[in-house]
């Protein structure tokens, strides 16, 4: 905080400037953009696989449109002087990703595959759930500071969404890791994409609680601000837990992407590079570690170091009791065979990556389809979400919020990266989606949450008189540490 | 907390650009490669994707394209009377691949090749699918089916060649038992029943065996046609009538082994001409002797043994042995021993001889086309080299034609003017020659304007007939003499 009060020049950038517009026609103007382009890439997809023009065109353009409608009329009400990007690139995603899932459906060996049924007006009807989420957090929560009251609940109701997959009965393992839960009548749900939110709610209450004691308390050891041993007791749970994940749910990424999510905001709690230290350190310890013992961990990274072997050992009968799967390598050629401005919408074959061909390996559509050109477009798209989040935590004038949104924002980074890396083949698979790309229920509706309090958060950063803080938590947090 | 906030968006641009990297690493640097893998399937997609070219004989298209309704190959590949043509076309199959014309010339049939770029470039622009061009062969229609039928009707395993003497142009190129490629053009599991069908371990006639190129035959008496050749060319004897100091019986040299001849035929002292007309062995086995491993060796090398011929479809290299003994000379000059011959190779004997002394390469693909019959490469005749002078040819086409008018040979008579020379030949083979002999015959007919439009080599190997009845003169002539009547027959 204090740094933004010296440097005044800062508030020259969109966010953090006092009394600057609104901007919520520029975003209605993007927002245009965000459903025109989905559109046209519809027809396209249509007169590429059958040479007309998709008989749903029009619905389709009209469904999108007006949820997207709904949802600026809700920021303009409820949130006026929020970002003007977060939603129209979310938005542009979303769209984008119904149309490779409509896509995706029209494939005839996919259709072939046993359990198949069409994706797209399922995830249709996901997005406007999404949306209807996204109004409403932005019509119940009116100041994100109320959150600061749940820190504690946060927690249990965190550890409850990651422990659900376990419950025998209720969680079930799908292609060897363990994130699902199966609601009998509605299909399966991914908690670890909501505990995302609510962890960060958690971690961000509890450290900038705590935050000065766990900056401040340390001895200097070889350049580094050691913390004292009673304040690394924090880490260690959230390090204990991540770790408990992968082994229970032997699902490396979310593992990843809550530690990495915990480390990230601890260093912006307490602004010592040490923890960036212990953070990696321990997430390499864990990692090796379990990998040690983990069968399907060890699958994982023998599929990455070679793809290929993987799938010529997944078209022979094997007996090492190892399910080998040709989905990397099918995704790296995905990939090459797009070349830089790819096939065309509707004319790639990505579908020989048949399982999760919608979900899990969605950019491998994009890039074949695309080609580089695309995916680089994608890749700054969200990357543009994130800055956008990372501005708002700059912007933002409370410690709570600048936490919360930088543990969103780490954490939408990460989950992107992880995933996009993991198809790519730059780091080992691993079981998550593509953030509103992908098909999945969970997916969409926590990130369209994800993108409600990040819009929030920078509406009430802009916002030109800040309401005082309504609670008298708030009020006690910021006597600790005045701004 | 703002510093460390802002490295946290270095941090997070950081992965954003890890990402780009490997990304332009995939799709840019490895794009190539990963696009063409032989294993990523896009390739096969897009080799079915179009109807590929077709082969051509006689202005004919032999193979076709036909869509399929299931599956994300497009175009299947079908053949007209497939079997007849297999030794040619070879197979295109979805599931299992493509060899011999359909693999080697695939660049063309598919369009992809770099010589139709322009025109690929243009339908690209234009909008058109990319359409493969044609590969026009040298093949004779009625040639090969009077080869083929011919094999068939006798009904054990064989091969026919034909050559055109002045240019290498291969005729026919018939091979028995076959297949049809059109069974397993396909991706189903009917295909691949119809594939494991031809294989050798299920079918011990060996179908997909090209016999025409491919397999190699002790050639037996037809071989002497290459020592009478190396006896004129070394000088050894200088005409056909020329007595041969040839002892009866004859010892081979070094050993006490008697060579005989079938049958009691008058061969002391023959001279060649006579010795071929009955077919001496020991005659010929005297002269192999006589002349030295490495003058027999050198001879049979310029008649094209020892070596592969690219027609362009590969054919093995026929075998004549170095590093041998008098006696082991004596066999092999009678094409026994470690000789071994192609059906290919021992046409181009009868061709050498037929074309006053000069071996032109054999060649199947006259022409390449692109989609809208515009010639892209042309196979201009390439002699390969001269086993004979002129004169030594004219007075080994004399002999070979006294063969055919009075000697073992006479099944092969065409009249009506055509002058045909030829040699018959039964090669024994097996452990102390228990399994049936083969049935050779080699042959060229000579027109009335001297011109030799057609040699050919036939080989039977029948496992079921009678011993007695094998002989080349017998079983193979007919064949020979049919193939060559069709050639001449479609020039007139």
């Amino acid at each position: 905080m204090s740094s933004t009060s010296n440097t005044p020049t800062h508030h020259t950038s969109t966010i953090g400037a006092i009394g600057a517009p609104s901007r919520r026609n520029t975003e209605l103007a993007l927002l245009v953009f965000a459903v025109v382009i989905p559109v046209f890439a519809y027809a396209n997809v249509g007169l590429a696989i059958d040479g007309s023009v998709p008989a749903g065109l029009l619905g389709y353009g009209l469904g999108l449109g007006l949820l997207a409608g709904i949802a600026h009329l809700v920021v303009r009400k409820f949130a006026a002087y929020a970002d003007p990007l977060l939603l129209p690139l979310a938005t542009l995603l979303n769209g984008l990703g119904l149309v490779v899932i409509w896509r995706l459906d029209q494939s005839k060996l996919l259709q072939s595959l046993r359990g198949f049924s069409p994706a797209a007006p399922r995830q249709l009807l996901y997005t406007a759930f999404g949306i209807a989420l996204f109004a409403a957090v932005l019509f119940f929560l009116k100041d994100h500071r109320v959150l600061q009251r749940y820190t504690y609940i946060s927690m249990f109701g965190a550890l409850i969404l990651l422990i659900l997959p376990l419950i025998p009965g209720l969680g079930a393992n799908l292609y060897g890791a363990k994130i699902w839960i199966r609601i009998p009548g509605l299909g399966s749900l991914q908690p670890g994409e909501f505990a995302k939110i609510v962890l960060a709610v958690f971690f961000a209450g509890y450290l900038m609680v705590k935050r000065d004691a766990l900056a401040l308390a340390s001895r200097r050891f070889m350049g580094l601000y050691l913390p004292r041993g009673r304040d690394l007791g924090p880490i260690l749970v959230v390090w204990a837990i991540s770790i408990l994940i992968l082994v229970f749910e032997t699902d490396l990424g979310t593992s990843l992407l809550f530690f990495g999510m915990f480390v990230i905001m601890l260093y912006v709690a307490t602004e010592r590079t040490s923890w960036i230290v212990f953070g990696l350190l321990m997430s390499a310890v864990g990692a090796v570690g379990v990998a040690s013992f983990e069968p399907h961990i060890q699958t994982r990274v023998r599929a990455w170091l070679d793809p290929m072997r993987e799938y010529q050992l997944s078209r022979q009968v094997t007996h090492d009791g190892i399910l080998h799967s040709d989905q990397l390598q099918q995704s790296l050629w995905a990939f090459g065979s797009g070349g830089t401005l790819g096939t065309g919408w509707g004319q790639g074959h990505s579908d020989l990556i048949k399982f999760a061909a919608n979900s899990d390996f969605v950019l491998a559509t994009f890039g074949e389809e695309l080609g580089l050109a695309g995916i680089m477009a994608i890749l700054l798209v969200y990357g543009l979400i994130v800055e956008r989040g990372v501005r708002t935590a700059l912007a933002a004038r409370d410690p709570f919020g600048k936490l919360l949104a930088v543990g969103l924002s780490g954490a939408f980074a990460l989950q992107v990266f992880v995933v996009a890396g993991g198809v790519m083949g730059l780091i080992p698979l691993t079981g998550m989606t593509m953030p509103f790309l992908a098909s999945g229920g969970s997916s969409v509706l926590a990130n369209w949450a994800l993108i409600a309090i990040l819009i929030r958060i920078s509406d009430t950063a802009r916002r030109p008189a800040p309401a005082p803080a309504a609670n008298p938590d708030a009020e006690m947090t910021q006597v600790v540490r005045p701004s | 907390m703002n510093k460390p906030l802002r490295r946290i968006a270095i941090f997070c641009g950081l992965l954003v650009l890890a990402l780009l990297i490997r990304d332009n690493y995939l799709q840019y640097l490895r794009a190539d490669q990963l696009s063409s893998d032989k294993d990523n399937r896009r390739v096969t997609i897009e080799r079915y994707a179009n109807p590929r070219g077709d082969i051509i004989v006689d202005g004919n298209p032999i193979t076709g394209s036909v869509e399929s309704k299931s599956g994300d190959f497009r175009y299947k590949r079908t053949y007209k009377d497939g079997a007849m043509w297999a030794p040619v076309t070879g197979y295109s199959s979805q599931a299992f691949g493509a060899n011999q014309l359909e693999s080697i010339e695939d660049g063309i049939l598919t369009g992809n090749d770099d010589r139709l770029f322009f025109r690929k470039t243009l339908d690209m622009i234009t909008g058109k699918d990319q359409q493969g061009g044609n590969v026009v062969t040298t093949l004779n229609a009625a040639a090969q089916k009077a080869a083929y039928n011919g094999l068939k009707s006798q009904g054990g395993k064989g091969a026919v060649v034909a050559l055109e003497p002045s240019t290498g142009k291969i005729l026919a190129l018939a091979s028995y038992p076959s297949y049809d490629p059109s069974a397993f053009a396909g991706n189903t599991d009917k295909d691949s029943k119809a594939w494991n069908k031809i294989l050798k371990k299920n079918d011990p006639s060996d179908p997909a065996l090209n016999r025409a190129l491919r397999e190699t035959y002790p050639p037996g008496s037809t071989f002497k046609v290459v020592t009478a050749a190396a006896a004129l060319e070394n000088g050894l004897y200088k005409s056909a009538d020329e007595k041969t100091d040839s002892p009866l019986p004859y010892i081979m040299k070094g050993t006490t082994t008697e060579l005989k001849n079938e049958g009691n035929i008058p061969c002391k002292d023959a001279d060649m001409r006579e010795a071929l007309r009955v077919s001496c062995n020991t005659v010929f086995g005297k002269i192999g002797a006589d002349l030295g491993n490495e003058k027999m060796l050198d001879e049979a090398k310029k008649f094209g043994f020892d070596a592969e011929q690219f027609t362009p479809v590969r054919s093995s290299a026929s075998v004549f042995s170095d590093d041998m003994n008098p006696s082991q000379t004596a066999l092999s000059s009678i094409g026994q021993y470690n000789t071994a011959a192609t059906p290919l190779q021992m046409a181009m004997v009868a061709s050498a001889v037929a074309n006053d002394g000069k071996l032109m390469k054999p060649y199947m693909v006259d022409e390449l086309q692109s989609s809208n019959l515009d010639p892209v490469a042309k196979t201009d005749p390439e002699e390969l080299s001269r086993p004979l002078s002129p004169q030594n040819a004219q007075i080994l086409q004399s002999m070979m034609e006294t063969v055919v008018k009075s000697g073992t040979g006479q099944k092969a008579q065409i009249g009506d003017g055509v002058v045909v020379g030829g040699k018959t030949g039964t090669a024994q083979h097996g452990v102390a020659n228990s399994a049936n002999p083969y049935a050779w015959f080699i042959s060229y007919a000579k027109l009335s304007d001297n011109s030799s439009p057609v040699a050919v080599a036939v080989v039977v190997e029948d496992e079921n007939a009678n011993r007695d009845d094998i002989s080349g003169g017998g079983l193979a002539a007919p064949i020979a003499k049919n193939v060559m009547e069709a050639v001449i027959n479609s020039k007139k």
